[in-house]
């Protein structure tokens, strides 16, 4: 063990000097369609990913994909495991103390409520969410109870097994789940824009790289072809814009 | 895509639906990551017991150092909580390491390593460098879980074999003093070989314990059994080419039967290993007392 521990560091120690270009490494949650998920090949897929493709070619920085539980990812970016979090993460007062983010690059989310039964009462019930989201710090303020889940796929399995009255999430994520229940799922409630948009997440520090993606986002709103992509991935017509 | 007619898959039934849903790159994962588990256990087993055996032999030695040592080692191991340490130790290692590297290798010096919340050690200090393949992040985690597998262990397995060496009869040890053989003959020739049947119940215990323990990888963020379980049999939308409802249970319940015909296995074959170990120490057979 020491030994395979010795041989990373010594690569560790050789591989520095070999790259030319830089390497961003970007976190993502990897269970969260369409905006990030895991296809059946395996291989990272979503509006996220091909957004990011995109962008690191037009910023020329070779971009690589680490797959991390969503709830670790802003210590982990802060120690410096990756460089950057792509995991449709909202842009919130309280992330920005800890982080930076670049520009948006869709704009503020609607989260809405889905039950199982039209007049769940999610006012005051039990409503489920993704942990440390904007939609768990959204319920912590009103007089529901607040039921926290690591995926978002556990908060609608919640719902399901009757352990809340209602699940809170993002509607882009909730859609399929609802229209493909057979009516199982309904809406409940108005849906809310919560939020100043989603960007990648930075560390602080990390002002050069901010500014190459900024730059990079700016550009793909400015031609247009992040709206195709908003298009693509999010349902033609209905999708949101810039 | 192993099978030609995989193409379109959303047009099939049945059985050809889920001989190709089972062969999807992602299965592949899924059954490469038993592999994990297996490799875990193999490479941490005979590092713990090595680390065992170099606490037990420290907590009993003569020099007073290398005894507080390997008591030490044992008494906080084994007292903190696997998944404290867990979580402690690996951030620790990883950062400890890379605050070590940044001021052999970073050129400037002027800015703290910790700062306003963040780590910041310099690329070059990073291991592995930022522009590693993915494989070898992936390696790196997995040799830091193994090596703090190893340690865990290790303090248990140390307090079991330190045990062992205790219950060999003095009477034994005072024999081979009085055909005069040295110490560290008495240990090599007397004390090890009949430790270890004394050891063998604590350190089978051990193995299963350990055997259980591997899922703990899940939450060190190594995609072990657990994790592909946990994301294959979460419920897929059209979005994916196999969509299904929340199959958790059935992955969760594959992950039983793999864990019960693992332990079940480990029983027989450390069954086999004791009778043998028995044989010719008729003492140990009756009652490890002398």
């Amino acid at each position: 063990m020491k030994k395979l521990i010795l041989t990373t560091a010594i690569l560790a120690l050789t591989g520095g000097a070999a790259s030319a270009q830089q390497v961003v490494r970007l976190a993502t949650e990897g269970a969260y369609p369409p905006f990030n998920f895991i296809n059946d090949a395996g291989e990272p897929d979503g509006f996220e990913i091909e957004l990011f493709d995109t962008l690191c070619e037009r910023a020329e920085v070779t971009c690589e994909w680490v797959t991390t539980d969503w709830d670790g990812m802003i210590p982990n970016l802060q120690s410096g495991n990756f460089d950057g979090i792509v995991a449709g993460m909202s842009i919130t007062p309280e992330r920005r103390e800890a982080i930076d983010f670049t520009a948006s690059y869709y704009p503020a989310i609607t989260s809405a409520y889905a039950a199982m039964d039209p007049d769940a009462d999610f006012a005051t019930g039990v409503v489920s969410a993704q942990v440390n989201t904007i939609q768990a710090g959204h319920i912590a303020e009103t007089d529901a109870t607040l039921l926290e889940y690591t995926t978002p796929d556990e908060a609608v399995a919640a719902v399901r097994n009757g352990e809340a009255d209602a699940v809170f999430a993002d509607s882009d994520y909730l859609k399929p789940v609802v229209d493909e229940s057979g009516g199982e799922f309904v809406w409940v409630g108005e849906a809310i824009a919560l939020g100043e948009g989603i960007g990648m997440g930075l560390r602080k520090s990390d002002t050069e790289l901010k500014a190459t993606f900024d730059e990079a986002i700016d550009s793909m709103k400015a031609d247009g072809s992040l709206n195709e992509l908003l298009q693509k991935w999010f349902g033609g017509e209905e999708a949101p814009q810039f | 895509m192993m099978f030609s007619f995989c193409a379109d898959p959303k047009s099939l039934e049945g059985l050809q639906w889920l001989s190709c849903y089972l062969t999807t790159g992602t299965h592949m994962s899924f059954y490469g990551s038993f592999l994990t588990v297996l490799v875990l256990l193999a490479v941490t087993a005979p590092v713990a017991l090595a680390f065992g055996f170099g606490g037990a032999v420290a907590g009993r030695s003569h020099v007073a150092p290398l005894r507080w040592i390997g008591k030490t080692y044992m008494a906080m191991v084994r007292g903190i909580p696997d998944i404290v340490f867990f979580l402690f130790f690996i951030v620790a290692l990883d950062q400890g390491l890379e605050y070590l590297f940044h001021f052999v290798r970073c050129e400037d010096l002027s800015q703290p390593v910790r700062q306003a919340g963040e780590f910041r050690a310099c690329p070059a200090a990073k291991i592995p460098p930022g522009s590693a393949p993915p494989a070898i992040h992936q390696i790196y985690n997995f040799a830091l879980a193994v090596f703090t597998f190893a340690i865990v262990f290790g303090a248990f397995a140390a307090n079991v074999l330190s045990g062992a060496m205790q219950a060999v009869p003095r009477a034994q040890l005072e024999t081979a003093e009085s055909f005069g053989m040295t110490p560290r003959q008495i240990n090599r020739r007397i004390l090890i070989p009949q430790m270890w049947v004394y050891a063998l119940p604590g350190l089978s215990n051990l193995w299963m314990v350990l055997i259980k323990a591997t899922p703990l990888l899940f939450i060190l963020g190594i995609e072990d059994v657990v994790y592909w379980a946990q994301q294959l049999g979460a419920m897929k939308t059209q979005t994916f080419s196999y969509p299904h409802p929340d199959w958790r249970l059935w992955y969760f319940l594959g992950l039983l039967v793999f864990y019960l015909l693992l332990t079940k296995v480990s029983e027989v074959v450390l069954d086999r290993i004791m009778t043998r170990l028995r044989r010719g120490l008729p003492m140990a057979e009756n009652g490890a007392t002398a």
